[in-house]
């Protein structure tokens, strides 16, 4: 092995930041998964029959379907009946403010840098923070009230504006979909739910973080968010998960939808615990995402940073129906150690003159493991559909493995479709040049990575291209010397 | 300024320089001249600290210090400069950005205050002018897609901000037309002082009618064979390097 894989693998070696847990009383239910389970959530969140009998008809969906395992990545096997499907701090009264959250719960946060504080909601974030299930506490409410924005939890939505929730829930994602959205679909505890009204523009970008804490609980978030006619959002996902053992679950759906001339764009941050440098523990990260550009001119952009989980499995999709709709991509995944990643998207184009764009810059490190898969579909009446992927894979060291799968199905000859793909190696030349003129080596390939990633980092809000760049430099720490 | 005693490099396991011994004194530029396979180049990236590049004997001693004992980022920080002869692309990473990091890096070990994004710009925007090189090479990604004619002259671009003490040029003349190799030649003239030393590696005495050298070395099979001063380059230019083998190695 050369100096300088040597050094990257030492860089690689570095603990995961965010690995701590927070002490507070937990209403967890035991574990194992019945239908009395499902209906014990339900009760416990006070949920409408409805709600109830959809996630029980989701459940028996579940039951009849197997685990998919075409996705290029190895796991143990999930012990469906080992995990608490519930968990929430127990303290459950009403809040007014933040000042009243529990004191363990704001140092976490703190911890994790979120912008709950007074001085940092200033900064013009708005915060619907979830806390292993349910959501602690929304900030900037009140404001985006005046809009007629509705940002809360999901729990909320279903209280206060339970027709909005009934006519989309599972309109993007079916329960049928797959089996870890029909999982969710049963169990889902919380999550967020956002709906901009005609015409508005929301003022701030919406922010959400996602924290697992509790010991042996998956997290099934569900995430819904509605652009009406010619509205326009920002909504960022942030995820950090403490340091575990065993490995947990997470089964995300986030469903969005875009009416006419509306705008949607959704990035994320995803840094859950990725496992120790020996591939034990961390988290299986198996999440559907998807938008619907329902309306003409619609639009929906999905950027995402993913550095954590020891298993990623998403692809954050768009389906194109409305004429001249746009659907765009933005994917850096990063894959160290052990990690393994199966990442990519679905363009589907029913509309006339649908465009999507897709680029996926994958960076492998250590044994890690980084799948691009994504499928781009030309409906037969999609005439003057386009479409353009770029996958660049960037390895670095020489035990990491980088895959790309496109497929491509296309039903109308007006179509144009390009795809671009590349592989290349951190050299060491380029990381020599870098210390020839005085930069550090952990610097350099902290800046020969960001260089690649430059095309995806430039999509997302200011404030979290920062903060992505850095927790780039965290993931790679032990991969890259 | 810069001792070498008896440097005896491998790379791999090729044995390249068999002892070379030089001494250079602030405000020189010496000449590193010889055939292809000759150990010029090796030299040079030797001092930068190449990674490739494995010292199996002798010392060099830069300004009091064990120049071998340093990391080549650290060289580069107490102001050991080195211009490639095939400058790396660095995609995404913007020059500017880049030079910036390199030049902050170097402050900081000196214990300046690293500069802002605003003198930055004002710094290199006065280097560029002196220089004639485009204000558009700031934006672009280092080395990317540059033609053979830019990359060096974004080398001599670096040199110029970076402001070293010990400059190593490699081959730098190498693929340019002879316009490029004025640019490029101009800006190390522009460059000399009492205090800054050069060692300019090529394989042509071209490059030597620009730049003047207080001395020529020639090097022939990882030794020197062969010092002088200016008009050694020009005996070789006449001669040809044959003329500069050992006698047994002549046939």
């Amino acid at each position: 092995m050369s100096t300088a894989t040597k050094q990257i693998e030492e860089l690689a070696n570095t603990e995961y930041k965010y690995g701590f847990v927070t002490d507070t009383e937990q209403d967890i239910i035991p574990v194992g998964l019945n239908e009395d389970v499902v209906r014990l959530i339900s009760s416990k969140k006070g949920e409408p029959q409805w709600l109830l009998d959809w996630r029980l008809k989701a459940f028996r969906t579940w039951l009849k379907m197997a685990e998919p395992h075409w996705q290029n990545v190895k796991y143990e096997p999930i012990d469906y009946q080992g995990v608490s499907y519930y968990a929430a701090p127990s303290e459950k009264k009403k809040l007014n403010s933040l000042d009243e959250v529990d004191p363990e719960i704001r140092a976490t946060f703190d911890k994790l840098g979120i912008p709950l504080e007074e001085q940092k909601l200033l900064s013009n974030v708005a915060v619907d923070a979830v806390f292993d299930s349910v959501s602690v506490a929304t900030t900037f409410r009140s404001k985006l009230a005046e809009l007629g924005i509705i940002f809360c939890s999901f729990s909320e939505a279903v209280k206060d504006h339970p027709d909005l929730v009934k006519k989309y829930v599972g309109s993007v994602v079916p329960h049928t979909d797959n089996y870890f959205a029909a999982l969710n679909s049963a169990v889902f505890s919380d999550g967020s739910f956002v709906y901009i009204p005609k015409g508005v523009r929301c003022p701030m970008e919406l922010s959400t973080y996602f924290r697992i804490n509790a010991k042996n609980t998956g997290q099934f978030e569900r995430t819904l968010i509605i652009a009406d006619e010619g509205s326009t959002v920002s909504y960022l996902e942030g995820c950090t998960a403490p340091m575990r053992d065993e490995n947990q679950l997470h089964a995300a759906v986030v469903e969005l939808v875009a009416h006419k001339d509306a705008t949607i764009k959704y990035s994320t941050v995803q840094n859950w615990y990725p496992g120790d440098k020996h591939g034990k523990g961390g988290i299986y990260n198996f999440v559907t995402k998807r938008g619907i550009c329902k309306g003409d001119r619609s639009k929906i952009t999905w950027t995402q940073v993913e550095t954590g989980s020891a298993v990623t499995w998403k692809y954050p999709s768009c389906i194109l129906q409305g004429d001249d709709s746009i659907g765009e991509f933005y994917s850096v995944a990063v894959t160290n150690n052990y990690q393994q990643a199966d990442t990519g998207t679905k363009m589907i184009h029913l509309g006339k003159n649908t465009r999507s764009t897709i680029v996926s810059k994958g960076i492998s490190a250590g044994r890690g493991q980084n799948t691009y898969r994504g499928a781009v579909k030309i409906g037969k009446n999609a005439t003057n559909a386009r479409n353009y992927s770029q996958c660049d894979s960037l390895l670095i060291g020489d035990r990491c493995g980088a895959h790309t799968f496109p497929y491509l199905e296309i039903k109308n000859t007006t179509a144009k479709v390009e795809h671009e793909a590349s592989t290349s190696k951190i050299g060491e030349d380029q990381i020599f040049y870098c210390e020839s003129r005085g930069i550090a080596k952990e610097d350099a390939i902290n800046m020969i990575v960001s260089g690649f990633c430059k095309e995806v980092f430039r999509e997302l809000p200011m404030e979290f291209a920062v903060e992505a760049q850095k927790l780039l430099g965290i993931s790679l720490e032990g991969s890259v010397g | 300024m810069l001792e070498v005693k008896n440097l005896q490099v491998r790379v791999e396991d090729k044995e390249i320089l068999r002892g070379i011994n030089l001494t250079v004194k602030a405000g020189e530029v010496h000449a590193i001249m010889g055939p292809n396979g000759s150990g010029k180049s090796t030299f040079a990236r030797a001092l930068a600290g190449h990674p490739g590049y494995e010292v199996t004997g002798g010392s060099v001693n830069y300004q009091g210090h064990d120049l071998l004992d340093l990391d080549p980022d650290e060289r580069a920080r107490e102001g050991v400069f080195m211009a490639f002869q095939y400058p790396v692309e660095i995609p995404g990473v913007n020059n500017a950005y880049f030079l910036k990091a390199a030049l902050n890096a170097k402050r900081k070990q000196q214990g300046l205050d690293e500069l802002d994004a605003m003198d930055f710009m004002a710094l290199v925007k006065q280097k560029l002018k002196v220089l004639h090189v485009d204000e558009s090479m700031l934006m672009r990604s280092v080395n990317e897609g540059f033609s053979g004619g830019e990359k060096k002259r974004n080398e001599i671009f670096h040199m110029a901000v970076l402001e070293p003490t010990l400059a190593v040029l490699d081959e730098t003349d190498s693929g340019l037309d002879i316009d490029a190799l004025r640019v490029v030649s101009d800006g190390v003239n522009a460059m000399r002082s009492p205090e800054r030393s050069f060692i300019v590696v090529t394989h042509y005495q071209r490059l030597l009618e620009y730049i003047v050298p207080d001395y020529v070395h020639v090097l022939a099979d990882g030794r020197i064979v062969r010092s002088g001063g200016r008009e050694l380059a020009l005996e070789l230019e006449e001669k040809g390097y044959a003329w500069t083998e050992p006698a047994g190695a002549r046939k």
